[in-house]
């Protein structure tokens, strides 16, 4: 699976009160939570992302709570990727197990707002566009990549019974 | 090459003789958790998998902690998802309210949770466990879903940096300046994925508040989860509670660890992190002079008896600053009782301070002293990200309950040593 969107870059250890601050978490609705991801790192994100970008951060991206509404915020807002230098490891395991693909990339500070990244889950290569750069990163091997177009683990699971 | 304490629980409950760093498990689970805002996603989950019955429903715990008592109708209707699904369930477990305590201080003192077991919690401060010698890791919801249904979960097995801490401590130094220290040497992310084993004579004078408050914060270093061996102080505190049998372990002597780091504790006065990430450590002499609106002594890191005794000894027969509120939250109903008791309340009530019931609450901007824009809070709880106790520009400063205290009655950051 190959994806191409815009780049919005976030700086190290972007917590999940700025994904989605607990203010928010009276709900877990997916459109109601996506009016709000971001809100506290960058107020006006939800209005301005737009369908296929992807989020790049740099280090420990997810760092803090084990609220799962993070990645949901993240996915219904749109987003179709995260890439980040490390992630920490509850926000690893929800964003997967809620179908949203997140890569590990060490050169994530080549990366700006505006860049158009493309980026192919079965090699794990990601193309900076405008200067056709390629940085490879850990492939998301097959079954994961099923588990995302499933639309996460319960769903996956669910597929799988049937 | 022998196991640490972290690798033997794990192969213990996941059937093997030996586990080594990086092996995937599936472990059988001994505790599942959940509170008002992740357990909804989870039952939903639950119900939309078809299953019909938890594995096993002395073994799933739901506390509905975080946003009561209910802060708004959504709330309301969350705590409801948790009240109706526990009832269903017939689950054994379920702490409604005047039960309710925050869950990482009442389900060790129920004797719910005990050394040896693997408890794997859908809120990120499970970790807090490790200091009864427990394995026990925040998960999601799915997670938390999955394991409701099963009993199980699958796990990685982590690295090991082992943390000894040496010397003799000084005054007004608590679990709490401990782990906030170590939070400020090895950052953030300082352990990664991995367990922190907690050691060292320090520990094992350590009581168990202290204990359970370093083994809550592992999470702040990025840690999968904290450990400390149990021993005496352990048994003393789980034996006249515990619901089940339980198991000490500990790490043998040819144990591998990723790393080994040792602090010579004299050298560490009370720390406390500024705004806007638990690593950015001071000594209380190294703050300077910052005012503050707003202090917050509860939470499951800083919410037990021990520290509110901590904190009435400081503050006792004065006042809070003028303009500062001082917000007391003893954790558990039975914390609440034990101050009442022992006439803490009326220390903190002649303080001026307000009594709040067992909640989360403040901790993460839910209700009960949310913070408006520009405000500043010292707070006893575990996290200082932006907007965590309200608005995205205001301020949050952790410290241990001692100089929280002092910094209510000075109106500023300061020493408990200036105070008493």
């Amino acid at each position: 699976m190959k994806i191409t969107g815009n780049v919005w870059k976030f700086g190290n250890d972007v917590d999940t009160d700025l994904i989605i601050p607990a203010r928010y978490l009276n709900t877990s609705d997916p459109a109601e939570l996506a009016k709000h991801c971001m809100e506290d790192a960058d107020p006006s994100f939800a209005g301005k992302v737009g369908k296929g970008d992807i989020i790049v951060g740099g280090k420990n991206f997810g760092c803090g709570s084990s609220r799962e509404h993070a990645p949901i915020a993240i996915k219904a807002a749109g987003v179709s990727c995260v890439i980040a230098g490390s992630f920490a490891r509850i926000f690893y395991r929800n964003a997967f197990n809620m179908g949203l693909p997140i890569l590990e990339c060490e050169k994530t500070d080549e990366f700006k707002t505006g860049d158009r990244l493309s980026v192919d889950f079965d090699t794990g290569e990601i193309v900076l566009l405008e200067s056709r750069k390629s940085y490879s990163t850990k492939a998301i091997p097959p079954f994961m990549q099923e588990l995302v177009q499933s639309g996460g683990l319960m769903k996956y699971i669910a597929k799988r019974i049937k | 090459m022998g196991m640490t304490i972290t690798e033997k629980i794990l192969a213990a409950h996941a059937g093997l003789e030996r586990v080594e760093p990086g092996d995937l498990i599936n472990a059988k689970v001994d505790i599942a958790l959940g509170n008002d805002i992740t357990a909804p996603i989870a039952i939903k989950q639950f119900y939309e998998s078809g299953a019909k019955k938890v594995y096993d429903k002395s073994r799933v715990i739901l506390v509905p902690d975080h946003f009561v008592p209910n802060k708004d109708i959504q709330s309301a209707m969350q705590a409801k998802m948790l009240r109706d699904f526990a009832y269903e369930q017939e689950l054994t477990y379920f702490f409604d309210a005047g039960e309710m305590g925050v869950e990482h201080a009442l389900l060790p003192e129920k004797g719910l949770v005990l050394p040896g077991d693997v408890v794997i919690g859908a809120d990120s401060h499970t970790c807090t466990y490790g200091g009864l010698g427990a394995f026990a890791t925040g998960i999601g919801s799915t997670d938390l879903a999955a394991a409701m249904i099963t009993g199980e979960v699958w796990l990685k097995v982590p690295e090991t940096i082992k943390f000894v801490y040496k010397g003799k401590l000084n005054n007004w130094v608590e679990g709490k300046d401990l782990i906030l220290y170590t939070i400020g040497n090895i950052g953030v992310d300082g352990a990664l994925y991995k367990a922190m084993e907690i050691t060292g004579p320090v520990i094992e004078s350590l009581g168990m508040a202290g204990r359970l408050t370093m083994a809550n914060m592992a999470i702040e270093a990025g840690a999968k989860n904290g450990i400390i061996t149990p021993d005496k102080i352990t048994e003393k505190y789980v034996s006249s509670r515990a619901v089940r049998k339980y198991s000490f372990y500990k790490s043998d002597r040819d144990a591998n660890y990723a790393e080994v780091i040792e602090y010579d504790v004299s050298d560490i006065e009370p720390q406390v992190a500024c705004p806007h990430l638990p690593e950015n450590t001071k000594g209380i002499s190294q703050v300077g002079d910052i005012r503050i609106d707003q202090v917050v002594i509860g939470s499951c890191t800083n919410g037990r008896i021990e520290d509110l005794r901590s904190a009435a000894a400081v503050i006792k027969g004065k006042k809070a600053a003028k303009g500062v509120r001082l917000i007391i939250i003893p954790a558990t109903p039975h914390i609440y009782r034990t101050a009442l008791k022992e006439g803490l309340f009326e220390i903190f009530l002649d303080a001026g301070a307000i009594i709040s019931p067992p909640t989360c609450g403040p901790c993460l901007g839910g209700h009960m002293g949310i913070l408006a824009k520009g405000e500043r809070a010292v707070s006893t709880t575990n996290r200082n990200f932006v907007g965590r106790m309200g608005h995205p520009e205001s301020e949050v400063y952790l410290s241990n309950p001692a100089v929280a205290a002092a910094s209510a009655v000075l109106g500023k950051i300061g020493d408990p040593a200036d105070v008493v």
